[in-house]
C-alpha cells in the first residue's frame, strides 16, 4: 500500500548527516550522552512532554541487564501523523535514536510498537533495521564499540487508542489486555516483563539522533525557555494545505494557521480529541508546553463547522476507546455523550450541564490513565468557548438531570 | 501466619493489569530503616516504604472508602472510589494503589475527591439494576453502603429501569446476575490469581466492557470449579450462590415428609458472623435447637461421616501402601483426598491424568447422603422415598457434588440440597430466631457422637491430621499422645499455602480387629517415614501438582491433602461475606478449639463408627458394601468442554 505523500515544509530531519549522532555518542561514556540531552532540554514529543533526559537517566540508573528501550510508534491520537511521515521518510534517524537510547541507559533490547494501520510500514522498517545490522549499526560491538550490542524488533499494534499510553502498550506488549497500569512504579523501573523500560515517541528518538550529532546547545538554542526546540505538527481540516509541518516551539497558533493557509478558522483542536479546543479570539496562543502543550495534532474548523457535532464526534470516539478498566472514564465519557445529544435537542437543562462540566472535572482528576483524564477536555472547552452555540438550539421542553 | 503473603504472592504471576505492584526498597541512606513519613489530613505517621496511602490511613484510623480493593487479592485500582489528594500532583491518586517510598502529605476528604467518590457511586448506579429489597446483599452490600455513605439520595445520572442482561442460573453453585455487576473485577482476581482457574475475565472495552466466561459461555459449560471463592468476595449481589431455601422450605412444610440435615464443622464457626456476632465464635449447640425450631426432624453432624471417610480413605492409602511395598506393583502414589468438591472438579479439569491418586471415598457429605437413605432408612422403618436430606456446607461447590449424577448410590439421590451457611443463617431469620440467644441442644442420635477429627476437618490440614492420628494408633499401637503433645499434630496445621511433613513410624503394633481383613501384619512398615503434603487453594494445589509431574519432593509423598478453597473449607464459597485473613484465623481458633473440647478425638474411637461397621457395613471399611456406597468414581473432564 502506498499513500499520497503529505505536504511537509522543510524538516530538520533532512539536513542530518546519517550516524553522526551515533557515533558521537559511541564516542562518549554513556553519562555524557544523557548529559548532552539534557543540554538539549528535549522533552517528549508525544504529548505529555516528560524530559527526555530524566527518564533516560532514571532507566540507566536502573539496576538490570534487561532493560529495554520501546519506540511508541502507536500514533492514534486523531489528527496525528507526523510519525508516520518521519518512519517512512526518516527510519534510519529513528533507529539510529532507539539505539543511542539503548547505549544511554544500557539496553540491549529496542522494540517498535507499531500501530496496526501502519502495518503497511512494516516491512519498509524491516529492511532498514536488516540493512543497519548488515552495517554493524545494530548487533553486537556496534560501530566496532566493544561491549555495546543492541537490536531490534517490531511489534504490531491492533488498533487500540489506549494502548499508546505506555504502561497499556507496555501490557499489550506483554500479551494482555490494552489497560494502563497504576503507576507508581513508573516503567522506568518496572516496565516490559518487569524490567526498566523508557518509552519514547517516535519524533523525542529522532531529535535524540539530531542532538547527539549537532549538539544539545544547537538544540536549545531555539524555541522558548521551557520548551526548546523545534516540533513536527500534523495539521488537517478546513485548511488549504494540511500536512506535517515543522516549527520552533512558542510558534503562535496563528502563525501556523498562516503557513497552512486557514483564513476563515472558527476554531483549532489542539492536541487531538485529548486536547483543547482554541477558539479564535485566542490564536495569538503559543504552542509550548508552558502555553499549549501537544503532541503536533491541530484540526482547524471552519467558520460552518457546528461545534457541538465536534464535541459529539469526540465524546464518540472516547465511548469506544476507553478501555473500560476505571469508572470516571467508562461511565462518564457515556454520560457526556447523552448530555452533549440533550444539548443537541435543546432538552438539557443548565442544571444538568452544570452537572455534566462537574463531572468532566472528576473525569480529568479521577480517572486511571491519561485517556480518561484527557477525555473530557474537548466538551469542555467547546461548552465554554461556543456557550452560546452550544445553548442556542431550538428548545424543546427541558428535563432535569 | 496469615495467609495473605501467600494469595499476594499467587498474584504476581497473574495478568499484569492487575498485579501487585512491587516496589524496590531504596537504599538506606537516611538511617530511619525503611521507613517512610506520610501525614494524612495533618496526622503524621511512618509507614514501612511501599505500604499503600490505604495502609497508613488504616493505621491513623482514618476512613477511606474501597470498592475494588480486597485484602486477599492484588491492587486493581479501577473503581477510583478511594481517591485522595496528594500535595504536588495534578491528579486525585487511588489510595489503594498509591506506595509511599517518599514523604507525603495527603487530604482524604477535599471537595474535590468528595466530588469525585460522589461521581463514581453516581456513575456506578446509573447502569446498576437491581432492588435492594429483592436482593440477596441487602444490608450486606458494598455499593449500598457507599450509596449511603456519600448521601446518594436521587439518581444524579440516571438508573436503569429495566435489567440489561439475563442472569445466568445455568451453574448448580453460583449464579450471576450481571445487571448488579459494578466492574470492579474482584472476581476476575480471585478466579485468575487466587484459584489460578481462570474462568472470568474482562471482555471488550469502553461502555462495552462486562466480566464474561470464555465465549461468554453459561458457568455450567465452562471450566468452573464452583469453589464460590468470587461470590465471597464479590462487594454486590452480581455473584450468589444457587439458593435452594425454597425446596428446603416446602420439604419441612410437607408432612408426608422426613426432613434430615447434617452439618458440617465450618458453618457453626461461621454463622455467628451473619448474626452480627464477632468471628471465631461457635454456635454448635445453638444451631442445632434453631435448626430444630425451624422445623428439621433430625439434626445431625457431619463429623460422623468425616470420621467415616477417615477410616475408609486411611484404609485405601494402606492398601496402596501395601501394594507398593508388599506385592511390589504399580499404584498410583500419592493418594490424593477428595473431600472437597470443588479440588475434585479442578483436578477433573486440569489435571485429569492424575485422578487415579484421587482416593475414591466419597466426602462427607456424600457419605452421610448414601448412609441416610439406606442404614438409617431401615433402622428407623423410613421409606427413603420420604426422606428428604440436606446438607448444611460452607461450600458452593457442594451444591453441584450433590448434584453429581452418579452420587445416587442409595437408589436416590443421596443428598437432596447442599445449603450454604448464609443461606441456613436467612431460614434461621426467616423463622423469628435470633441464633445467638437460642438455648444449647445436643446432636441427634445415631450419628451425634462426633469426635474432634472430624470438627478439625474444616481447617486447612485438619483431614490430614485426623488421618494421621488414626494411622499412628492403628499401625504403631501407640498413643498420638507419645508422639504429639495433646495430639495436636502442628506440623500439619497453620495457614501456609503448601506443608510438608515427615512421620516415621517408629515402631508397629498388631493390626486392629478393623483392618484384619486388608493385612495380616504391619511389618513392611517398621521403620518407614511416612511423607504427607497440605494446601489449600486451587492455586497452591497446582504448585503442588506440577511439582510431582516435575518429580519433585511432593511426587515422593505417599497422601496429600487438597483442599479448593483458601483456608480450607472455614473460607469455603458458602461461608458469611466479608472473608480476609483474619476472619478465617478466627474461625479456624473456633474449630481448634470445638476440637480440644472433644471427648473424643480420634476417628476409629468413634463408637457409632464402629457400631455402623458392625451392624451395617459388615465386611469392614473397603470392603464390597463400603464400596457400593461410600465410594465413587471420577470424569476426566478436560480444560474444553465443547
Ligand atoms: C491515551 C493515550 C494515548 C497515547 N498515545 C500515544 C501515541 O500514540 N504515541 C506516543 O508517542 N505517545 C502516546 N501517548 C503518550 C505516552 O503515554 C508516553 O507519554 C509517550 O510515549 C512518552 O514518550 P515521549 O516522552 O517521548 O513523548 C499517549 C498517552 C495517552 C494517555
Ligand atoms: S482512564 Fe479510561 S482508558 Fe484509562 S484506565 Fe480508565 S477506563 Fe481505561
Ligand atoms: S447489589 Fe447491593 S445495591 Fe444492588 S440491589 Fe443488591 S443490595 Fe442493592
Ligand atoms: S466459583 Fe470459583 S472457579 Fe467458578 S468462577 Fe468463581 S472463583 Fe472461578
Ligand atoms: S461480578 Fe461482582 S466481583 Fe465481579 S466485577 Fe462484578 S461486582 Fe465485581
Ligand atoms: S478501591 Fe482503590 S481504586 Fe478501587
Amino acid at each position: 500500500m502506498t499513500t499520497m505523500k503529505t505536504i511537509t515544509n522543510t524538516l530538520t530531519f533532512s539536513a542530518v548527516d546519517p550516524d553522526a549522532g551515533l557515533k558521537k555518542a559511541l564516542t562518549k561514556s554513556r553519562a555524557d550522552v544523557i548529559a548532552e540531552m539534557n543540554a538539549s532540554g528535549l522533552k517528549g514529543r508525544g504529548g505529555a512532554g516528560f524530559p527526555t533526559s530524566v527518564k533516560w537517566n532514571l532507566a540507566a540508573a536502573a539496576k538490570s541487564d534487561k532493560k529495554v528501550v520501546v519506540c511508541n510508534a502507536d500514533e492514534g491520537e486523531p489528527g496525528t501523523f507526523k510519525d508516520r511521515v518521519i518512519l517512512a521518510d526518516f527510519p534510519d534517524l529513528v533507529l539510529e535514536g532507539m539505539t543511542i537510547a539503548g547505549y544511554a541507559i544500557g539496553a540491549k533490547t529496542g522494540i517498535i510498537y507499531l500501530r496496526g494501520e501502519y502495518s503497511y510500514l512494516r516491512q519498509p522498517l524491516e529492511a532498514a533495521i536488516e540493512k543497519r545490522r548488515a552495517a554493524n549499526l545494530l548487533g553486537n560491538d556496534i560501530a566496532g564499540k566493544s561491549g555495546f550490542s543492541f537490536d531490534i524488533v517490531i511489534r504490531m499494534g491492533a488498533g487500540a487508542y489506549v494502548c499508546g499510553e505506555e504502561t497499556a502498550l507496555i501490557e499489550s506488549l506483554e500479551g494482555h489486555r490494552g489497560e494502563s497500569r497504576n503507576r507508581p512504579p513508573f516503567p522506568v523501573d518496572t516496565g516490559f516483563m518487569g524490567n526498566p523500560t523508557i518509552v519514547n515517541n517516535v519524533e523525542t528518538l529522532a531529535w535524540a539522533a539530531c542532538i547527539l550529532a549537532k549538539g544539545g546547545d544547537w538544540f536549545n538554542s531555539m524555541g522558548t525557555e521551557q520548551s526548546a526546540g523545534r516540533k513536527l505538527f500534523s495539521v488537517s481540516g478546513d485548511c488549504a494545505r494540511p500536512g506535517v509541518y515543522e516549527f520552533p516551539l512558542g510558534v503562535t497558533i496563528q502563525e501556523v494557521l498562516d503557513d497552512v493557509g486557514a483564513d476563515d478558522a472558527k476554531a483549532v483542536q489542539v492536541g487531538g480529541a485529548s486536547g483543547h479546543c482554541v477558539p479564535a479570539g485566542d490564536f495569538q496562543r503559543t504552542l509550548a508546553f508552558e502555553d499549549m502543550p501537544t503532541g503536533g495534532s491541530m484540526i482547524v474548523f471552519g467558520q460552518d463547522r457546528d461545534m457541538l457535532e465536534v464535541a459529539i464526534n469526540f465524546l464518540d470516539f472516547f465511548l469506544e476507546e476507553s478501555c473500560g478498566q476505571c469508572t470516571p472514564c467508562r461511565e462518564g465519557n457515556e454520560k457526556l455523550l447523552e448530555g452533549a445529544l440533550l444539548l443537541q435537542e435543546g432538552r438539557c437543562s443548565m442544571g444538568y450541564l452544570k452537572n455534566l462540566c462537574a463531572l468532566g472535572e472528576t473525569m480529568q482528576l479521577a480517572s486511571k490513565c491519561g485517556l480518561g483524564q484527557s477525555s473530557p477536555n474537548a466538551f469542555l472547552s467547546i461548552v465554554d468557548h461556543f456557550k452560546d452555540e452550544v445553548l442556542g438550539r431550538t428548545a424543546m421542553a427541558p428535563i432535569e438531570g | 501466619m496469615s495467609d495473605k503473603s501467600d494469595t499476594k504472592q499467587a498474584a504476581s504471576r497473574a495478568p499484569v493489569s492487575q498485579r501487585a505492584f512491587t516496589v524496590e526498597k531504596p537504599k538506606d541512606t537516611t538511617g530511619i530503616g525503611s521507613q517512610v513519613s506520610i501525614t494524612i489530613d495533618d496526622r503524621e505517621i511512618k509507614v514501612p516504604v511501599g505500604a499503600t496511602i490505604l495502609d497508613a490511613a488504616k493505621e491513623l484510623g482514618i476512613h477511606i472508602p474501597t470498592l475494588c480493593f480486597h485484602d486477599d487479592l492484588c491492587v486493581a485500582g479501577v473503581c477510583r472510589v478511594c481517591v485522595v489528594e496528594v500535595e504536588g500532583q495534578r491528579t486525585l491518586q487511588a489510595a489503594c494503589a498509591y506506595p509511599v517510598t517518599a514523604p507525603i502529605n495527603v487530604k482524604t476528604h477535599t471537595r474535590k475527591v468528595r466530588q469525585a467518590r460522589r461521581h463514581v457511586v453516581d456513575l456506578l448506579l446509573s447502569k446498576h439494576y437491581g432492588e435492594c429489597y429483592a436482593c440477596v446483599r441487602n444490608n450486606n452490600c458494598e455499593l449500598q453502603s457507599l450509596a449511603k455513605e456519600y448521601g446518594v439520595d436521587h439518581f444524579r445520572f440516571g438508573h436503569p429501569d429495566a435489567p440489561i442482561y439475563d442472569p445466568d442460573e445455568s451453574s448448580y453453585s453460583v449464579h450471576r446476575d450481571m445487571n448488579k455487576c459494578v466492574l470492579c473485577r474482584r472476581c476476575v482476581r480471585t478466579c485468575i490469581d487466587l484459584q489460578e482457574v481462570g474462568v472470568l475475565d474482562a471482555a471488550h472495552r469502553g461502555v462495552e466492557s462486562r466480566i464474561e466466561t470464555f465465549l461468554d459461555k453459561p458457568l455450567a459449560d465452562v471450566v468452573c470449579i464452583n469453589c464460590g471463592q468470587c461470590v465471597n468476595r464479590c462487594p454486590t449481589g452480581a455473584l450468589k450462590a444457587n439458593d435452594p431455601t425454597d425446596d428446603v422450605w416446602a420439604a419441612i412444610d410437607d408432612p408426608a415428609k422426613h426432613v434430615v440435615i447434617q452439618t458440617a464443622p465450618s458453618p457453626r464457626a461461621g454463622v455467628g458472623e451473619c448474626f452480627g456476632l464477632e468471628p471465631g465464635i461457635p454456635l454448635t449447640l445453638e444451631m442445632n435447637t434453631a435448626l430444630r425450631r425451624c422445623g428439621f426432624d433430625r439434626v445431625f453432624d457431619t463429623n460422623f461421616t468425616a470420621d467415616l471417610t477417615i477410616i475408609e480413605e486411611g484404609t485405601e492409602l494402606i492398601q496402596r501402601l501395601h501394594t507398593a511395598l508388599v506385592q511390589k506393583e504399580p499404584v498410583a502414589l500419592p493418594q490424593f483426598t477428595s473431600c472437597s468438591p470443588g479440588w475434585v472438579k479442578f483436578i477433573e479439569h486440569f489435571y485429569p491424568e492424575m485422578l487415579p491418586n484421587l482416593s475414591s471415598a466419597k466426602s462427607p457429605q456424600q457419605m452421610f447422603g448414601a448412609i441416610i437413605k439406606t442404614y438409617y432408612a431401615k433402622v428407623n422403618n423410613l421409606d427413603p422415598k420420604d426422606i428428604v436430606s440436606v446438607a448444611l456446607m460452607p461450600c458452593s461447590a457442594k451444591k453441584f457434588e450433590c448434584n453429581r449424577p452418579e452420587m445416587n448410590d442409595s437408589g436416590y439421590k443421596d443428598v437432596d440440597y447442599g445449603l450454604t451457611t448464609r443461606e441456613l443463617a436467612r431460614m434461621i431469620s426467616e423463622a423469628g430466631i435470633h441464633l445467638p440467644e437460642v438455648p444449647k441442644s445436643p446432636f441427634d442420635d445415631p450419628f451425634g457422637q462426633e469426635t474432634g477429627s472430624g470438627v478439625i476437618f474444616g481447617a486447612s490440614g485438619g483431614v490430614m491430621e485426623a488421618a494421621l492420628r488414626s494411622v499412628i494408633e492403628l499401625v504403631c499401637g501407640i498413643k498420638v499422645e507419645d508422639l504429639y503433645d495433646h495430639a495436636d499434630i502442628i506440623p500439619v496445621r497453620g495457614f501456609e499455602g503448601v506443608k510438608y511433613a515427615e512421620i516415621t513410624v517408629p515402631d508397629v503394633g498388631p493390626v486392629p480387629d478393623i483392618l484384619a481383613h486388608l493385612v495380616p501384619n504391619w511389618d513392611w512398615l517398621k521403620g518407614a517415614t511416612l511423607k504427607v503434603g497440605v494446601c489449600h487453594g486451587t492455586a497452591n494445589a497446582k504448585k503442588v501438582l506440577d511439582d510431582i509431574r516435575a518429580g519433585g519432593k511432593f511426587s515422593e509423598c505417599h497422601f496429600i491433602e487438597f483442599m479448593a478453597c483458601p483456608g480450607g473449607c472455614l473460607g469455603g464459597g458458602g461461608q458469611p461475606i466479608p472473608t480476609t485473613a483474619e476472619i478465617r484465623a478466627a474461625r479456624a481458633r473456633a474449630i481448634y478449639s470445638e476440637d480440644d473440647r472433644s471427648e473424643v478425638r480420634k476417628s476409629h474411637e468413634n463408637p457409632a463408627v464402629l457400631e455402623l461397621y458392625g451392624k451395617f457395613l459388615t465386611d469392614g471399611p473397603c470392603g464390597e458394601m463400603s464400596h457400593k456406597l461410600l465410594h465413587t468414581g471420577y470424569v476426566p473432564r478436560g480444560k474444553y468442554i465443547p
